[in-house]
């Protein structure tokens, strides 16, 4: 197909797998806000997720299409790329004529990404499984999972910083896909950067806000 | 002012080719940068050493020849300005300034400072023609095109093909250039007959030829010293997307 054999086409691939996962971590991070409203909520609101099999099975697939997309194109852009500029300048460029930090380097935290992704799941999706009965109801403990993993400091640490990056990585992301599939006009384009920003600042400190909360309020 | 100046120096395409120390002396500020490396091959020359190779032409920023990059940002420290056309007041007394090729494997170095930028050509030779009918010329009138279409057209109408967007990338990628010659027909009714085959052949072409991807870091278009607009990018990538889902 014509498509996937041109840069352009396979860039908006990639634009659009990593704008579905895009909309996936906001929806993720609300869900993790949970936490303020005592283990119960917590762990309805978890329990819930997991009986829906249509929305688990639905959502898992379509995640794991857009991760294999997105990483799968990531990967050959990014070789493709480097082998277009086979010899680097000795200098940087400055100034007025700089690029930004993220756009420059989304391979480098998309990768850390991908791995913290990993890991993650690990944790917490394959990881322990406790058991709470609330009423006649019997469920996941995923509170005191979180409250276990979270009450290390080092894993606090890891944790905030790999969002950090998924922050970084956004700040490009979320507004450079507009571009990507064509969307560029002098009116709007300033204001899709910054709500791009602001989208980055609200889903990582809506993640982070989850772990420094149980980290000082709830360690035992 | 005096300036010490770190100047790449390759023999061909095949050398490897390094960096070499050089000294400019008496450097008045209202020189143009080309001027200014005018009298350090003049110096070398006299020495019999042999002059520092660069490309240039009309040395008034309209004709694209000019091509280097200057302490990392092509064209040098300014928006909006080809090598030709910047000064050394841009630079202060004393201050070393290092200059290089533009990298690309797209570009291949000739000498020193001079790469083959024929990649470009063949981009348009791909595709940056419009259909006309022959015997005597229209008149001016008989094909309308509003204000701001015309305008559009225009703006996009002003890369000069200097190729600097592909020496800013770190990609190599020569979407901004490739986007400016669409976007320049897309504007204009006399460019809509050939429209869709003209995308679809310019991006096959470009991608051939070795140029990288896009990955919108923008740096083209701080780089250009035409202000070719990102803008032109998205509506290739519109086009392209459309022309390649109708395509038979």
């Amino acid at each position: 197909m014509q498509i996937l054999n041109s840069s352009i086409g396979r860039k908006y691939l990639m634009g659009l797998a990593g704008a579905g996962w895009t909309l996936f971590v906001a929806g993720h991070m609300a869900g993790n806000l949970f936490i303020f409203a005592g283990p119960e909520a917590f762990n309805r609101y978890g329990h819930a997720i997991v009986s829906n099999k249509p929305l688990l099975f639905g959502t898992e697939i379509f995640l794991v299409t857009c991760l294999l997309i997105h990483v799968g194109l990531g990967l050959r852009l990014t070789l493709e790329n480097k082998k277009a500029k086979p010899a680097k300048y000795a200098k940087k460029a400055v100034n007025a004529k700089k690029p930004s930090f993220a756009s420059q380097t989304m391979a480098y935290h998309g990768t850390i990404i991908l791995f913290f992704i990993i890991y993650h799941l690990i944790t917490f999706k394959w990881g322990p499984h406790y058991d709470v009965t609330y009423g006649t109801e019997t469920m996941r403990d995923l509170h005191r999972l979180v409250v276990e993993v979270f009450s290390e400091p080092a894993y606090v640490a890891g944790y905030v910083f790999c969002l950090v990056l998924l922050g970084i990585h956004l700040s490009h992301g979320a507004s450079s896909v507009f571009q990507t599939i064509g969307c560029n006009h002098p009116r709007y384009t300033p204001v899709i950067k910054k709500l791009g920003w602001i989208y980055a600042l609200v889903v990582v400190v809506g993640f982070i806000s989850q772990p420094i909360y149980v980290f000082f309020n709830l360690r035992g | 002012m005096k300036m010490n100046l770190k100047i790449w120096r390759q023999k061909n395409a095949n050398d490897k080719g390094h960096f070499f120390n050089y000294q400019a002396e008496n450097v008045s500020e209202d020189m143009s940068f080309l001027e200014m490396l005018d009298v350090v091959n003049q110096d070398l020359v006299k020495q019999g050493e042999e002059a520092i190779e660069f490309d240039h032409d009309c040395r008034e920023g309209i004709c694209g020849a000019c091509s280097m990059v200057i302490n990392g940002n092509a064209h040098g420290p300014e928006r909006s300005t080809t090598t030709c056309q910047l000064h050394m007041r841009s630079f202060k007394d004393g201050d070393t300034i290092t200059i290089e090729p533009f990298r690309a494997k797209a570009f291949p170095v000739i000498k020193d400072l001079k790469v083959d930028r024929t990649g470009l050509e063949k981009v348009i030779e791909a595709g940056g023609y419009i259909s006309v009918n022959t015997g005597n010329a229209p008149d001016a009138h008989s094909i309308i095109i509003p204000k701001e279409d015309a305008d559009l057209a225009f703006v996009a109408a002003a890369c000069i093909g200097c190729g600097a967007c592909v020496a800013a990338c770190q990609n190599s990628s020569a979407m901004l250039f490739t986007s400016a010659k669409i976007s320049h027909m897309a504007h204009l009714p006399q460019g809509q007959a050939e429209r869709q085959r003209r995308v679809l052949s310019m991006v096959q072409k470009m991608d051939e030829l070795g140029f990288g991807n896009c990955t919108n870091t923008g740096a083209c278009e701080m780089a250009c010293p035409k202000d070719i607009s990102l803008e032109n990018i998205a509506l290739m990538n519109r086009d392209f997307m459309k022309a390649s889902l109708k395509h038979r």
